[in-house]
Formats: structure tokens, C-alpha cells, sequence
């Protein structure tokens, strides 16, 4: 599946649930049910901080493609990071970096992209994106 | 006499408000409080007809100016029952009153190896402006720690004290725990040793009765926001002796008597301290705040917010996993919890969207967190407009985040 494709898939799950609580609770279950890191890689080096909320996030390159994993210690930016990694993950570092993030947009999350945001789900956007260039950079050395 | 709750909610247009479709349920007092229309409106009133420079302004709407800012001074002198006008400066809040302290009566007072002595418990903005004093002038900070229920050990303190402490400045009220400390115990222990003690009033001046003459308070401090009046209004109350003492804060109008290029001196009290244009607009805004609170009566008030206490105590506990930080028995009307281990921020975002307004994280509080071992809580404070029924709502709320996170 394209990038694209599989936001067209998230959004057609949150499309239904009219209701805040709804979306949370999609979110939630994502984050509880996400594949969990292991705790050797949740460690400063891999951590993007909020305000409030911990977010870790790693990235492996092979066979050309960006693999991510991501937890947070917190539900809410922790199902965040569970869809951005289903999104990111197992795509070429050009398909990543020109990627265009609309789902957040789509499922009513755009709050959530203010700078000022204690998840900070800009800084984890970023912080991918940066592994997908620094992998590509690493590659075109060899 | 009680306080008739539904009369003064209308008062408060605020809290008509809906979020995200639902009522408002205000819960975050301690960060600050709303305003009653009577404040706001004499925020209007003072740009819209009394508004001019105040002091030396020979004109009629500078006097006039003047006469409401030094009416709002001797307001608050009242209000906490302070011997003179002289001894309250108004500052931007309890912040910059504690950084006036430290700064003026810090780099004064204090040398290399003095000792300054704070609580374990202490906002953020009564421990920072300490070690900024510490980078200054190598001064040593020194800290009375709490215990498991967040009460102060105070056995602890004549340890503590020697003879190169300078100041103990503590909290009245903590802003996480709740704890109502004895402050009065601690200025008499102090002055035993003539050690001057500041008591950070921020979280007590909205719910108790204080008199500073009666605690014997060397300085107390407080912020107009947290008692129903503007942002950016403060007060720093120092005993005269050590206003005098301690030199200016900040330069600039207001705070001279006469400039020279060879030799500046300074105004008298308490324009000494009073650099710059002051917020007169606030200053009396604050004053028709105090008279709001005081119409209804403090005493009215504290019993209104620990009878809302005891109940939101009452039915959280009933909640499983339910788990209060902080458990001393004399408190002020704020409760810190966690449910399992639901992290403070998602209890936080549900809420939110039921409308519910609570503070989580660590609450400017870092060292009780620590303390504790935690890293935040869900902070739900009340004032004298708050509901046994927004408590229902916030209980009702807390259960559905609960089963939200499968706990």
C-alpha cells in the first residue's frame, strides 16, 4: 500500500465516530494494542519530549525502505505515534520525505499539530522525517 | 452563613460557557480563577473614563488616577490587615514579588555560605529565584522536607537553622499537595533566631482569612489572578523595617526622588519599589476583587471549598485505582490524584472533552513529583462558584476515562 492508501484507510476508520470520545477511544486502542518497543531502545537518544507526554522513536533502514517503531508513555500521543509508524513504515526515505500528512487533518486531530501541543505531534513528524534523510544521506555514501 | 452558590454563578459568565458542546465545568482554580463581571467591567471603566498616568499628573484624570490606584493600595492593606500603605508594592504577582525579594534583600543581605531555607513543596517560583541568588552570590539552599502525607516536618527545621541562614521563605498553601502549612509555628520559630520569613501566598490568599500582623509575616506575597482580579497584578507586603533596609529592585520613573547624572535618590516607600509606569488599571481592578470576596465573606468561602473538598474526596475515593497525593487533614480546595496507571495527560485530555477543565503534570512542583516518584498528577481545584454537581460530572468523568484506558 502507498502512503496514501493506507491514510485513506485511517480515515475511513475514524469516519463514523462522530463523537470526541469515539475518536479517543480509537486512538487508545491503537496505543494499547500497538507493537510495544523494547525497553533498551526507550532511551534519550531515541526520546522526542512534550511537554507532558514521552515519545520514543527509532528507524531501521532496509532493502531501501524505512522501518519505525514508536511508544509514548501516554494513550493519546502514544496511538499517534502507532499511526504514524503504520503510515511511515516500509517506504523509501523520497516517499517519506515527500509525503503529505493529511490524515490529521481529515480525522480531526489538527490541534494536535500546533507547535504549542504538549504531545507534540510536529516534533514526531519531524523527528521521522529527519531519520528517513539521515538514512538516505548514510545510504548515498555508500 | 452559606454562600448562595446559584446567585453568584451569574456573576461568572464565563462558566455559561459550553465546550465542545458541553457545560463548562471549571475545575483549575489554582492556576487561576474567573473574574466576576464587576471586575471586568471596572477594567472597562478604568480605560474607558479614568484613564491617565498616575503621580505628578496636575490634570484631572491623573488625580483622579491616583486616588483610585492608592485606594486600591490601601485596599489591600486591609485585606491582609497590614500595619501601613507603605509596606504594599504592587508587582506583576507572586513571581516577581519573590524574585523582588530575592534580588533586593538577597544581594544585600546575604554572602558567600548564607543560608537561605525553602520547603520541599515550593512552586517553582519560590525555588528558582533562590538559585538564581545562589549563582550570584554562593549562597546555600537548604530545604524542609514533607512527609509521606505531605505534611511539613517541621522537627526537622531547628537542624536546618544556624547562623548563617538569612530567610526561610515558604509556601502557606501547596499548589499540588494541598497542605496548609503552619506557618505562623515557623515565623515564631524564625524570629527565636531573628531569621525573616516570606510566606508565598498564592494558593491561600483565595481561600483563607489572612492577616499578616496576627502571622507576623516579614514579607507575603500573592497574585491578583488567583483571587478573582486581573493578570498581572501582584502584591509584595514587607514589613517596613525591611523595605527600608533592601535596596531597589528596578530603576526607572516613578522610584526616584531625584536624578542627577552624578546621583540618583531614591523615592520613599513604597515608590521605591514601584519602577516604571505602575498597572494602576489593575491595581484597582484587583481592589474591586477584594471587595467582591470580602462582600461575600472569607469565612463563607473556606467553608463553601472544604465542604466541596470533603465530598469530591468522598466520591472519588469510591473510584477503583483512585489514588490521592497528598492526604494532610487541614487543606485548601485542591485535590491531586491518579487512577491506576492512566497517565495524568490522557485523564487530562478526556476530561477536556467532557468538559471538564483540570491542570495535569507536575504543577511548577518538580521536587514533590520526585518526591513521590511520579510524574505528574490530575490537579482538580475548586472556588466559591463550584458545585457539588460539577463534582458529580467530574466523577462521572474521571469513571468514563477509566473504562476508556481498560483500567
Amino acid at each position: 500500500m502507498t502512503i496514501n492508501e493506507k491514510q485513506d484507510e485511517i480515515i475511513s476508520e475514524f469516519e463514523f465516530l462522530e463523537d470526541w470520545l469515539d475518536k479517543y477511544q480509537q486512538i487508545i486502542d491503537k496505543s494499547q494494542s500497538g507493537e510495544k518497543m523494547p525497553e533498551e531502545e526507550k532511551i534519550p537518544e531515541n526520546l522526542i519530549e512534550g511537554c507532558q507526554s514521552k515519545v520514543w522513536v527509532t528507524a531501521q533502514y532496509k532493502d531501501g525502505l524505512v522501518y519505525y517503531h514508536g511508544e509514548s508513555n501516554t494513550d493519546i500521543a502514544g496511538g499517534i505515534v502507532v499511526m504514524l509508524v503504520e503510515i511511515l513504515s516500509g517506504h523509501t526515505p523520497e516517499e517519506i520525505l515527500d509525503s503529505e500528512l493529511y490524515f490529521i487533518d481529515r480525522i480531526g486531530l489538527k490541534e494536535h499539530l500546533s507547535p504549542t501541543r504538549s504531545n507534540g505531534m510536529l516534533a514526531m513528524i519531524k523527528q521521522m522525517r529527519l531519520y528517513a534523510m539521515a538514512l538516505k544521506a548514510k545510504e548515498n555514501e555508500k | 452563613m452559606g454562600l448562595d452558590v446559584n446567585s453568584i454563578r451569574k456573576d461568572f459568565p464565563i462558566l455559561e460557557k459550553k465546550i465542545y458542546g458541553k457545560q463548562l465545568v471549571y475545575l483549575d482554580n489554582a492556576a487561576t480563577t474567573q473574574k466576576p463581571s464587576c471586575v471586568v467591567e471596572k477594567i472597562c471603566e478604568g480605560y474607558y473614563s479614568c484613564n491617565a498616568n498616575i503621580h505628578r499628573g496636575v490634570h484631572f484624570l491623573s488625580q483622579h488616577a491616583t486616588e483610585a490606584h492608592e485606594a486600591a493600595r490601601e485596599n489591600v492593606r486591609a485585606f491582609i490587615n497590614a500595619p501601613s500603605n507603605k509596606e504594599i508594592i504592587f508587582t506583576r504577582g507572586t513571581t516577581e514579588a519573590i524574585n523582588l525579594v530575592a534580588s533586593s534583600f538577597g544581594d544585600s543581605q546575604c554572602e558567600e555560605g548564607d543560608e537561605i531555607i525553602v520547603s520541599q513543596m515550593e512552586h517553582h517560583s519560590n525555588i528558582v529565584p533562590w538559585q538564581l541568588l545562589r549563582s550570584r552570590k554562593g549562597i546555600v539552599l537548604k530545604v524542609i522536607p514533607f512527609d509521606e502525607n505531605g505534611e511539613l516536618q517541621l522537627e526537622k527545621l531547628d537542624s536546618l537553622i544556624t547562623n548563617r541562614t538569612k530567610l526561610i521563605s515558604v509556601t502557606h498553601v501547596s499548589n499540588t499537595l494541598a497542605t496548609i502549612n503552619p506557618v505562623k509555628e515557623i515565623i515564631k520559630k524564625a524570629h527565636e533566631h531573628n531569621i525573616p520569613v516570606l510566606v508565598d501566598g498564592a494558593q491561600s490568599i483565595p481561600h483563607l482569612k489572612v492577616d499578616v500582623q496576627d502571622l507576623d509575616a516579614d514579607f507575603f506575597v500573592f497574585s491578583g489572578h488567583k483571587v478573582y482580579g486581573p493578570t498581572g497584578i501582584g502584591v509584595l507586603y514587607g514589613k517596613e523595617k525591611w523595605l527600608e533596609l533592601i535596596p531597589p529592585y528596578q530603576g526607572g520613573g516613578e522610584m526616584i526622588q531625584k536624578v542627577t547624572f552624578e546621583k540618583t535618590t531614591f523615592n520613599e516607600l513604597p515608590f521605591k519599589f514601584e519602577a516604571g509606569t505602575p498597572d494602576y488599571i489593575g491595581s484597582t481592578a484587583l481592589s474591586t476583587a477584594l471587595d467582591y470576596v470580602t462582600a461575600l465573606g472569607m469565612d463563607n468561602i473556606a467553608q463553601h471549598e472544604s465542604e466541596l473538598l470533603e465530598y469530591a474526596r468522598e466520591q472519588m475515593a469510591k473510584i477503583e485505582g483512585m489514588r490521592f497525593i497528598g492526604n494532610v487533614s487541614h487543606r485548601g480546595g485542591l485535590v491531586s490524584f491518579l487512577v491506576g496507571d492512566i497517565h495524568p495527560y490522557d485523564m487530562g485530555s478526556i476530561l477536556d472533552k467532557l468538559g471538564i477543565a483540570v491542570r495535569t503534570g507536575h504543577h511548577c512542583a518538580e521536587p514533590v513529583m520526585q518526591a513521590f516518584g511520579i510524574e505528574g498528577t490530575v490537579r482538580a481545584s475548586f472556588a466559591l462558584y463550584n458545585t457539588k454537581e460539577e463534582i458529580d460530572i467530574l466523577v462521572a468523568g474521571i469513571e468514563r476515562a477509566r473504562k476508556m484506558f481498560h483500567h
